[in-house]
């Protein structure tokens, strides 16, 4: 047999359907239904993930055409409905995507057979896995469908799966209240993607994406900007972009962890693949505004995403405000991607791209390990409270350094991934300053200093994170007597750390692999300009390139570590040392309570932007004869969602005014009814003569 | 590009040797200034000395993170120095990363160090990495844009190539741009000294420092490293300020003989930046905490003038 990428891909569909009917049936059977649907979906992963690798590594763009996918699956069978055939198509985009859905797949996939534990008894795990092995096969079609119909079945089937997996917890009020949230959000975005492809579809007059091609080119302007503007609201929903976000940090903390991990890995980077798809292919050539948009979008929501991270103590939460900030670095890459296009400079185009997606792949990669972290934690201490935790490093030792490592991946510095894909990001931001004379430019080296800002208070918000978790003294009885994650959900946690330090360490052997891609969407293939010394340095692609070598970053520190070991061992070789008690200034034992919170950690920043926070706090003291010795003290501090107050809150209220109205025409009286339908039938007639 | 062994070695050495000294002629003249005499200027060397000779306690509620900070830092601060030109235009390792990756290299000692002031569950340490996170990002886009400008111009983040394009023709560095990013430059650097009026280096008052704080739990020799990372580091960033403003003496090739003639030159720009440190020290009260993003937004700026004037005057 010839293990073509089409093949594999097939053969991970099919078993994902099967994980998913295998869950339902061992229903009654808990430990069986999780090995077999999350080992089953972890084999799918792997046969996904090699049928992408594979198409990317070969040499022909597109060696495949579209093709039927039920046919060959079901031997016989027809059209869906006259002329609705279920087309996919694996080309170099949706192969990537499907390499991020995949790798994924395969890591959380591990983690969930231990994970499941926690739900045996409790909950019904073969019903999680049915709709966890569902969820992958509609965001795995999502990557590649060809035609309209079969991208938004797949699309609505991903909402809907991932809104049963939201509400797995469903006896909580808060998860039900985030999953109609969701449910709400996914069903605007979904509507927005429909009018958006109705439009295209009016020009094209095929649902086919084939037809859709460079559609862009002959519709009119107006048509055009109402299409973009659609779509990017539709996919910037589904991506959690600010102002659209509000779903986002309600959903994502209150889903199973391992299920959050695919939410922030892959879900929302589905938003990301439609978007890349609809500008470069279809509605391409783009003109400048739109470039522009989406880069000042992206912007934004990489700075305020990591603004409101900043002031989360909810684990979860505080991770799924980082996936918004990501969101908004990977759209800045997009963003100056189209400006580019748009001024001609193809390489230039194709160097932001890569920056864009290679961040995509990255962002699965650290955010999916540190939710698999975060779950693990929560797992051990039942609280998803940083500030019930903290000494976990003690307790949890892999699980600490898994999450350390995402830490520092996430946070953009080196020698990891997330440094490599911000790297490009800065290098393709710099050279746009060179590419216009217009006044626009400015904006370039504006989101390059925001970026900074992003990255640095990334770094603070990691330092928190990882610091209130993990490190000094347990706040808390759990923290103190939590242990060790279990084998497989280590397993689990290793994959991707893996993931991240490979790709942090031979960036250019992987963007090696995003070639076929940029000559799919922009026609240029760069990977071999951006590599210098044999693949050992990065390179920009400007005339006197600036390079980058993470493995030799690694080489540097490893030959420079001998100097402080040498003088150890030559001038403090008579030193002792001893453990003792931190100093506390002279009282006696030192408590939990006398460390530093989260909440304090983050004061600073809360102070600095407190005209964004409007920060409000509440004290109350009960004391018996001076205020100075409380006996009881309630202390209570907030800040205000600014989005949630100002936009959504008022459209909530005009929407319940208007739909008060419109009940009025449901009176309950049937002759009222029919009296509609005919004057509907017509109003038909009229319209139709 | 090939790797010279001997330009590496030499400037290891140089930035291993050089920065306590730096550190202790800084505050020699701070001292003389304030009509004090002072530690002597090589007393840096005999602190660093006897650090490494004392025992060491370590707090038992710290873990590994406290254990592996002060070799990071430690080995990140001089990594930083070694990618960067510092006597001629050639920095020894310049392949593995440009201006960027010096940040990012120091970002990530920073980083350990905030996380070190955490680990030992004592409230100062906590206090000290809030405080030095949060300034640090508040002053970082001031940092990257006047970078950017520099940037800009050279058409490359390779800080030898920087270098070669500010030298260019004559003294055309002194130009607008390049004047106010040096400016915006300039207060970065003292923010992320930790110099008055952003932090006190002499303070141990528990409610004004932010450095100090960090490290109050570090004893022994893991004191020495951080310490004497700390003085790498605040020579890597004043070269790097020196260099990329003032190009003059860095030769494009690396011989001896011009090794020499920049070590002289370096030796000179760096003894004029420290000058002016010190008068900063000396004329300014160390601001309030609440104060400090007030001067840093004015780096910022500074800096975008700085890129604006770019466009303008070219």
């Amino acid at each position: 047999m010839i293990l073509s990428p089409v093949i594999l891909l097939l053969a991970a569909l099919c078993g994902y359907a099967v994980a998913a009917v295998a869950g339902l049936l061992f229903m009654r059977r808990e430990r069986l239904a999780a090995a077999f649907s999350f080992g089953l979906a972890a084999i799918s992963g792997l046969s996904g993930l090699l049928g992408g690798l594979l198409l990317l590594a070969g040499t022909p763009a597109n060696p495949d055409g579209p093709f039927e996918l039920l046919p060959p699956l079901i031997p016989g069978i027809g059209p869906l409905m006259p002329g609705l055939w279920f087309t996919v198509r694996l080309d170099a985009l949706g192969a990537f995507f499907l390499v991020i859905v995949s790798l994924l797949a395969v890591a959380v996939s591990i983690y969930s057979i231990g994970y499941a534990k926690s739900y045996f008894g409790r909950k019904n795990v073969g019903v999680l896995g049915a709709f966890y092995n569902a969820m992958l096969l509609a965001t795995t079609l999502i990557f590649v469908a060809d035609n309209i119909w079969v991208f938004l079945i797949a699309w609505e089937l991903m909402a809907l799966t991932a809104f049963c997996l939201v509400c797995f917890e469903h006896e909580k009020t808060e998860t039900r209240k985030a999953g109609v949230l969701f449910f709400i959000m996914s069903h605007v975005d979904a509507g927005c993607l429909v009018l958006g492809f109705l439009l295209l579809f009016q020009t094209s007059g095929d649902y086919s994406f084939g037809s859709l091609h460079h559609i862009g080119a002959v519709m009119s302007p107006g048509k055009r900007n109402a299409a973009f503007i659609l779509f990017l609201l539709g996919f910037g929903i589904k991506s959690g972009v600010i102002p659209l976000h509000v779903w986002l940090p309600a959903a994502h903390p209150v889903a199973p962890s391992n299920v959050s991990a695919l939410m922030s890995g892959v879900l929302i980077k589905a938003g990301i693949f439609g978007l890349t798809r609809v500008c470069f292919e279809f509605l391409g050539p783009p003109p400048l505004w739109w470039g522009v948009t989406i880069l000042t979008v992206g912007t934004v929501s990489a700075v305020l995403g990591v603004l409101y991270a900043l002031m989360e103590h909810d684990l979860k939460r505080l991770l799924a405000y980082h996936s918004i900030e990501n969101i908004g670095i990977i759209l800045m890459g997009l963003g100056a991607s189209l400006i580019f296009l748009e001024t001609g400079h193809s390489r230039l185009a194709a160097l932001s791209l890569i920056a864009g997606m290679y961040h995509t792949l990255n962002h699965a990669s650290f955010k999916g390990l540190l939710f698999l972290g975060a779950g693990a934690v929560v797992h051990a201490t039942h609280t998803r409270n940083m500030e019930e935790m903290g000494g976990l490093a003690k307790r949890m030792p892999e699980t600490a350094f898994y999450f350390l490592i995402g830490a520092i991946a996430i946070s953009a510095l080196p020698p990891l991934n997330g440094f490599v894909s911000e790297w490009l990001t800065y290098q393709s931001l710099l050279q746009g300053f060179g590419v216009t004379e217009s006044m626009w430019r400015l904006v370039f080296p504006l989101s390059g200093a925001m970026l900074a800002l992003t990255g640095a208070l990334a770094a603070a918000c990691f330092v928190k994170a990882f610091g209130i978790t993990f490190l000094a003294q347990p706040r808390s009885e759990h923290a103190a007597q939590a242990v060790e994650a279990g084998p497989t959900m280590r397993m689990g946690m290793a994959v991707l750390t893996a993931a991240c330090v490979l790709l942090g360490l031979f960036p250019t052997a992987f963007i090696r692999l995003l070639d076929p891609l940029t000559q799919q969407l922009i026609g240029e293939q760069i990977s071999a300009r951006l590599s210098v010394a044999n693949g050992l340095a990065l390179a920009s692609l400007s005339e006197y390139p600036g390079t980058i070598s993470t493995p030799g970053m690694v080489l540097m520190a490893v030959c420079l570590l001998p100097i402080p070991l040498v003088l150890w061992l030559i001038l403090a070789r008579k030193a002792r040392t001893r453990r003792g008690p931190t100093w506390a200034c002279g009282q006696p034992g030192l408590t939990p309570q006398m460390e530093y919170t989260a909440t304090g950690f983050s004061k600073p920043v809360r102070m600095i932007f407190k005209a964004l926070f409007r920060p409000r706090r509440d004290v109350q003291r009960e004391y018996d004869f001076s205020p100075y010795f409380a006996t009881n003290i309630r202390f209570e501090s907030h800040i205000e969602e600014v989005f949630v107050e100002r936009l959504y809150r008022p459209l909530r209220i005009l929407i319940l005014r208007i739909s008060r109205r419109v009940r009025a025409l449901q009176a309950g009286s049937i002759h009222a009814y029919l009296a509609y339908i005919f004057v509907t039938l017509l109003l038909l007639l009229l319209f139709a003569l | 590009m090939n790797f010279s062994l001997p330009a590496i070695i030499a400037q290891t050495a140089l930035l291993l040797l050089l920065a306590p000294l730096l550190s202790g002629l800084i505050r020699n003249w701070k001292a003389k200034l304030q009509n004090r005499r002072g530690p002597r200027v090589w007393q840096p060397y005999f602190d660093l000395l006897k650090f490494w000779r004392k025992d060491m306690v370590i707090s038992e509620h710290a873990s590994w993170i406290f254990v592996a900070t002060p070799f990071v830092l430690f080995v990140t601060a001089l990594s930083a120095g070694l990618i960067m030109p510092m006597v001629t235009a050639q920095a020894p390792l310049g392949l593995f990363g440009g201006v960027l990756a010096l940040v990012g290299l120091l970002a990530l000692g920073r980083f350990f160090l905030a996380l070190g002031g955490l680990d030992p569950a004592s409230a100062f340490g906590g206090m000290g990495s809030s405080r030095e996170m949060t300034l640090s990002a508040i002053a970082e886009p001031a940092m990257m844009l006047a970078i950017f400008t520099l940037a800009i111009a050279a058409g490359s983040t390779d800080l030898s190539r920087i270098v070669l394009a500010s030298q260019g023709t004559g003294w055309n560095f002194l130009d607008p741009s390049h004047a106010l990013a040096f400016t915006a430059m300039f207060i970065v650097l003292l923010a992320e000294t930790g110099r008055i009026p952003v932090d006190n280096p002499a303070t141990h008052l528990e409610l004004t420092m932010i450095h100090e704080a960090m490290l109050l739990e570090y004893s022994g020799r893991y004191l020495a490293l951080i310490e004497w990372g700390a003085s790498i580091k605040q020579l890597v960033l004043m070269s790097l300020l020196a260099n990329i403003f003032f190009p003059v003496g860095l030769a494009a090739e690396t011989t001896p003989a011009t090794f020499a003639m920049g070590l002289l030159w370096l030796s000179a720009k760096l003894l004029a930046l420290a000058g002016a440190v010190v008068l900063v020290e000396t004329c300014n009260a160390k601001l309030r905490l609440f104060r400090v993003p007030d001067l840093l937004s004015a780096a910022f700026i500074l800096a975008m003038l700085a890129l604006v004037s770019i466009f303008m005057f070219k």
